[in-house]
């Protein structure tokens, strides 16, 4: 998980934020990293350039990036075998 | 009815050759690249304002050129649909749709697409000093000091604004010149009329 925090740090541009800083399941967005629709775009980005997953229902989005951990959960589970 | 009324420059900022005056005193100096040297402006001046990372370089020197302007004055104390912003530029939000341009061969990117107009550096500006007045922005081969002056006025003397932030937002790749002024219709120091002289005077000082 931890290179998963350093990616989305570069991904979204979060300078002042270090991959330590980020809590396994601290809400990445509104209360927590306080990150918005925006960077949620951005982290769909990140999934299919990294990791090649294509986020194909935008209804799974809040589930999917509720935290680093959900969002981990998720690739491991939908990354291609070859990737 | 349309009358002419006094406006005066109360507060002036400029950001070029990686130097940051206001009122006409060097208040920093530093070197590096447009995005270097405006990011290490902003930890000097400690502002906290973590979205400031995730601006485009034109919008980081309108942003950071609006906070050194606005500090130590009371423009948030008018009505806030009563301040106003006005820019212009020569190259648009050209330096950001070429990096946009760029990430299309690959993965188009959302964050660097939403900066890809020039006004988005006055929506950033409005966002931090939740001003809600008659905003726009101008682009101009040079800066139209006559236009802008004009401009502004007409929007004082209709009732429209009492303040307002106005001037020259330019950045494309490593050039860069930013040129802001704060208009009020009180002298409040240190206040020079706002006239195309007073306005040219300020673009001018430091031959950029």
């Amino acid at each position: 998980m931890s290179d998963l925090k350093t990616q989305i740090i570069a991904q979204l541009n979060l300078q002042d934020i270090k991959p330590e800083d980020i809590g396994n399941d601290q809400p990445l967005f509104v209360e927590g990293l306080g990150l918005d629709s925006i960077d949620a775009l951005e982290l769909i980005v990140l999934l299919q350039q990294h990791y090649k997953i294509k986020l194909s229902n935008a209804e799974d989005g809040p589930k999917v990036f509720r935290s680093v951990r959900t969002m981990a959960e998720y690739i491991t589970a939908h990354q291609p075998t070859n990737a | 009815m349309n009358l002419s009324k006094e406006k005066y420059i109360t507060s002036t900022c400029i950001i070029s050759q990686q130097a940051i005056y206001k009122n006409d005193t060097l208040l920093y100096q530093n070197t590096g690249t447009a995005s270097e040297f405006l990011v290490a402006a902003y930890r000097h001046f400690e502002v906290q304002y973590p979205k400031f990372f995730k601006m485009d370089n034109l919008c980081k020197a309108g942003f950071l050129a609006a906070e050194i302007l606005l500090k130590d004055t009371s423009v948030t104390n008018y009505p806030l649909p009563e301040v106003g912003v006005v820019l212009a530029n020569s190259n648009s939000s050209l330096d950001t749709d070429i990096k946009y341009f760029e990430t299309t061969k690959d993965f188009a990117s959302p964050a660097l697409f939403v900066y890809t107009l020039p006004n988005i550096v006055i929506g950033e500006i409005c966002i931090r000093h939740h001003l809600k007045g008659e905003n726009a922005f101008f682009i101009t081969e040079t800066f139209d000091i006559p236009f802008i002056q004009q401009y502004v006025s007409n929007l004082f003397n209709n009732n429209i604004l009492q303040a307002c932030i106005c001037g020259w937002v330019e950045l494309l790749k490593d050039e860069y010149k930013t040129v802001l002024f704060l208009v009020e219709n009180i002298a409040a120091e240190p206040a020079l009329p706002f006239t195309n002289e007073n306005i040219y005077k300020t673009y001018k000082v430091d031959n950029g």
